[in-house]
């Protein structure tokens, strides 16, 4: 079939683009001010207006800005919102997706609904009304949610005569409220949505304030990052067998995947390479990263069905039957302990119980309610649930996507929750064949997402061991490796009775080689920092560190520096694993070099 | 790699397709031949590797612009689609419809679409319907969701849906419902054409000015459905022209304007 059209392409313009959620107590104005935003910047499409000011007269009632997005009839008839909607609109500078939010209490999953697409929030209140129920309820949903950026307005300021006091009194009883809940405000502005004041432009009658206006509040929000994260998180969506290949079908969550790749795919614990990334009517890539939907083929028959993830192994998430959530509950009755729902993270599925509740709070104060056994609708808790399969799980905190999750009761999605923490002893072994009374390697390096080794750093006194390995270990130690640096430490101990004649220092060597080799069959990174200054000795450590089955690898980095001592008869390396010049490349240099090393030991 | 807006439209949008393919067993996809639902359909063959492992289904008035129907022939040749082709039958035989004065409008569309649908679900089972509206198009159609259930009856119970969130969507329902599934949801006019445009495909004609000075925005039955004052000729110059409008879509769908919540009538008791 022909092409639509032969000529050139219109450069596809990559657009900026915000997703804004209004939310807030019923009544407080958020469709009105979504009407007037939309009206005050020429959004509104042709003839609109008239048409609603021509409705409104037809059904002899006062028009409403806010009937633009109540376009429901139950909704025009009741003058409420109640269900979300969205609206496109465009500034100079990017894109608009305005989400309105249902302010009424009965329509809390709605909002949730409208909330959880967005990038940001508006929060209104009605400054004769001030902080109500829902303000609240949506403040504290929305930090449940995972947003972080907030604009707060305080809206109906004619009815309280534009009143400074009035505003301040509100929006520091909302301030405080936020800090409390962990959500600040980007800024906190006055307005009267129905008279248009501060919205689009500044209002006559609020000439005591000079802040942003509402259009400049939400122009001055940054744009929402794309994050690609660090750990490989690819939930499996689907196992297709098109035109005899076996395609593994899903999005990836986090991190890059790349052919050739080491996977790891949970809950099975079986590895297998990657062998192509498969699209089509779209440019062969050899890579692809997180937001991208992908399909995948493997070096080998593996069986992989919907619900694995694929990742790293160095990276991998939890795997557990027993987690803590902080939860909102939407469904009609009341979550509770021993009952049984179904959870859903991505594509995982499993029947799971809620084991105990910790704590359950009102959603409408964000107060604990004291020995409160269920959790309402529309309030939230922190539970423990215990799941029937394990689920690869990661904090919320850290990888969103694999960190939150949402119950179903029957047939109704009733509920989500954020993973807060992971229970260490609940930690689902990776190989299930393997001997459950000892803890064998494969275990330790599940757990701990890389294997142990031995980094043997080795020069002359002065060129700067030490230095690079506390950086090593630092950098090392914020990735979540376990790491270890030998140095004075084991000399001033268990070597204290060792002198400085060669037999000594041969022995010494030894001894840091033993231990060394301890470290890493325990699984961590172990660096040590010693001149060791014969050949022999460091091949000796080599060879203590790799004995056995199960050796630790041993990788020697050898420190060159032109310094002369003629006190040291020091033998360099003829081939170390690797050879950084201390002197032409600043440390942090010679820190990236080595960490990519010990990163691509570990894996 | 950069990845622009209609990267992160495509991915959502193929994240659906493949969740209702992986929890539907009988799906279905209507394809009423416009630039939606044929932008939806290259989508899923996307999402399925150049495959469309589902039939297509057209409901057929009768009334659609003669060259749609040839369009959709050829398309369905060329890329070795299903067809499934429902028609209210009964009340063509009878002449109920509103070209023959017989029906109003919304009767019309009712009686040959929703009607016509119901009968092509009851009769194939379907548990899934796929589906290109998409929010910008009418405000009802901006309170969708995703995963839209539809009760036995094929009613919309827009007052109480249900929530969605996290990419998380209904799969569980009662025997005898069947959700609507819309990948579309979030696209907007614009960057339907835009996608057209970057990935090539092919659209009906009818979309361009012929030489006229007009051109189709919105398809629709032929009697109800108004061209537009349009020297676009290309994909590009659509995209410019609507850059550039404040004029709603819908305005040439002739069923939508008989009276204020016509639409949300229709859809209510189960139109697309």
């Amino acid at each position: 079939m022909k092409p639509a059209d032969d000529t050139q392409a219109v450069a596809a313009s990559p657009r900026r683009q915000l997703r804004l959620v209004v939310v807030g107590h019923v009544d407080h104005g958020k469709s009105t001010l979504i009407g007037r935003l939309f009206h005050d910047t020429g959004s509104l499409p042709e003839g609109k207006y008239e048409q609603l000011v021509a409705v409104a007269q037809r059904r002899g009632v006062p028009f409403e800005y806010a009937n633009l997005m109540d376009a429901l009839q139950a909704e025009r008839d009741q003058n409420i919102t109640i269900d979300t909607a969205q609206i496109w609109f465009r500034t100079k500078s990017r894109e608009y997706v305005l989400i309105d939010a249902p302010g009424h209490k009965e329509f809390v999953k709605n909002m949730v609904t409208g909330a959880a697409r967005a990038d940001a929030a508006v929060i209104l209140i009605d400054a004769s009304e001030g902080v109500q129920e829902q303000s609240r309820r949506h403040g504290y949903l929305l930090r449940l949610i995972g947003l972080r950026q907030a604009v707060v307005v305080v809206n109906k300021m004619d009815l309280v005569g534009y009143s400074r006091e009035v505003f301040e009194r509100v929006a520091a009883e909302y301030r405080e409220f936020l800090a409390g809940i962990g959500l600040e405000a980007s800024d906190i502005l006055p307005i009267s949505a129905r008279e248009g004041d501060n919205v689009a432009k500044r209002g006559e009658s609020l000439k005591w304030y000079d802040g942003p206006t509402v259009l400049e509040a939400i122009e001055a929000i940054p744009d929402r990052d794309s994050v690609i994260g660090e750990a490989l998180r690819l939930p499996i969506q689907d196992v297709y067998r098109f035109d005899h290949r076996r395609i593994l079908a899903g999005r990836v969550e986090s991190g890059t995947v790349t052919v050739g790749d080491q996977v790891l795919f949970l809950p099975s614990g079986r590895t297998s390479v990657i062998r192509s990334i498969e699209r089509w009517n779209a440019p062969v890539v050899n890579q692809v990263s997180a937001g991208e939907p992908v399909g995948i083929t493997l070096a080998d028959q593996l069986f992989v069905e919907r619900g694995s993830v694929a990742c790293h192994v160095p990276h991998a998430p939890t795997l557990t039957t027993e987690f803590t959530a902080r939860v909102f509950w939407l469904g009609r009755t009341p979550l509770a302990t021993g009952r049984r729902y179904k959870l859903k993270l991505v594509t995982q599925e499993t029947e799971c119980e809620i084991k105990s509740i910790e704590e359950v709070v009102d959603a409408s104060t964000v107060q604990t309610i004291p020995g409160a056994t269920s959790v309402r609708t529309n309030d939230a808790a922190k539970v423990v649930i215990r799941t029937r399969r394990p689920v690869a799980a990661d904090l919320f905190e850290r990888i969103p996507a694999t960190g939150r999750l949402v119950l179903v009761d029957g047939f109704d999605v009733a509920g989500g929750g954020i993973i807060i923490s992971v229970p260490v002893e609940t930690a689902v072994a990776i190989d299930a064949s393997a001997n459950l009374t000892q803890v064998v390697r494969g275990e330790r390096h599940f757990r701990h997402g890389h294997r142990g080794a031995v980094i043997w750093l080795t020069g002359l006194p002065g060129s700067g061991k030490a230095t690079l390995a506390r950086i090593l270990e630092r950098r090392l130690f914020e990735r979540g490796t376990q790491v270890f640096v030998l140095g004075e430490n084991l000399r001033s101990g268990l070597s204290a009775d060792l002198g400085v004649s060669a037999a000594d220092r041969t022995e010494l060597i030894r001894r840091v080689a033993e231990v060394a080799k301890l470290f890493a069959e325990a699984g961590v990174v172990c660096i040590t920092t010693f001149t060791s200054r014969r050949r022999d000795d460091r091949q000796h450590a080599r060879e203590i560190v790799q004995a056995g089955g199960e050796g630790a690898p041993f990788c020697e980095v050898y420190l060159e520096t032109p310094l002369q001592n003629a006190t040291i008869a020091y033998e360099p390396p003829t081939q170390p694993d690797l050879s950084i010049n201390v002197v032409e490349q600043p440390v942090e240099e010679s820190a990236d070099r080595v960490l990519e090393r010990i990163l691509s030991t570990i894996r | 790699m950069h990845r622009d807006h209609l990267d992160e439209l495509e991915s959502e949008s193929i994240f659906i397709l493949r969740e209702a393919f992986a929890k539907f067993d009988n799906i279905a996809m209507l394809w009423s031949i416009g630039k939606d639902s044929t932008a939806l359909l290259w989508l899923a063959r996307k999402a399925f590797f150049g495959h469309v492992p589902f039939p297509l289904v057209h409901i057929d008035t009768t009334y659609k612009i003669p060259s749609m129907i040839e369009y959709r022939d050829r398309v369905v040749r060329e890329w070795n689609l299903q067809l499934v082709v429902g028609k209210n039958e009964a009340v063509l035989g009878e002449g109920r419809t509103y070209p023959n004065g017989r029906a109003t409008r919304v009767e019309c569309c009712t009686l040959l679409k929703k009607d016509a649908l119901q009968d092509v679900i009851a009769q194939y089972k379907y548990t899934g319907i796929i589906v290109g509206v998409r929010r910008d198009e009418d405000p009802t159609r901006a309170k969708e969701r995703y995963f839209s259930p539809r009760n036995a009856s094929m009613e919309w119970n827009a007052s109480d849906q249900p929530p969605e969130f996290w990419n998380q969507f209904k799969t569980d329902f009662a025997p005898g419902s069947h959700i609507r599934i819309h990948p579309l949801l979030h696209w907007t006019e614009l960057n339907v054409w835009e996608y057209i445009d970057r990935e090539k495909i092919p659209v009906i004609p009818l979309y361009f000015d012929d030489g006229t000075g007009h051109r189709y925005r919105s398809l629709g039955c032929a009697p109800c459905t108004g061209s537009i004052t349009s020297t676009a000729r290309t994909v590009p110059e659509i995209i410019e022209e609507l850059r550039a409008t404040r004029i709603p879509e819908r305005a040439g769908r002739a069923q939508d304007q008989e009276s204020e919540d016509a639409f949300e009538r229709l859809r209510r008791d189960g139109y697309m």
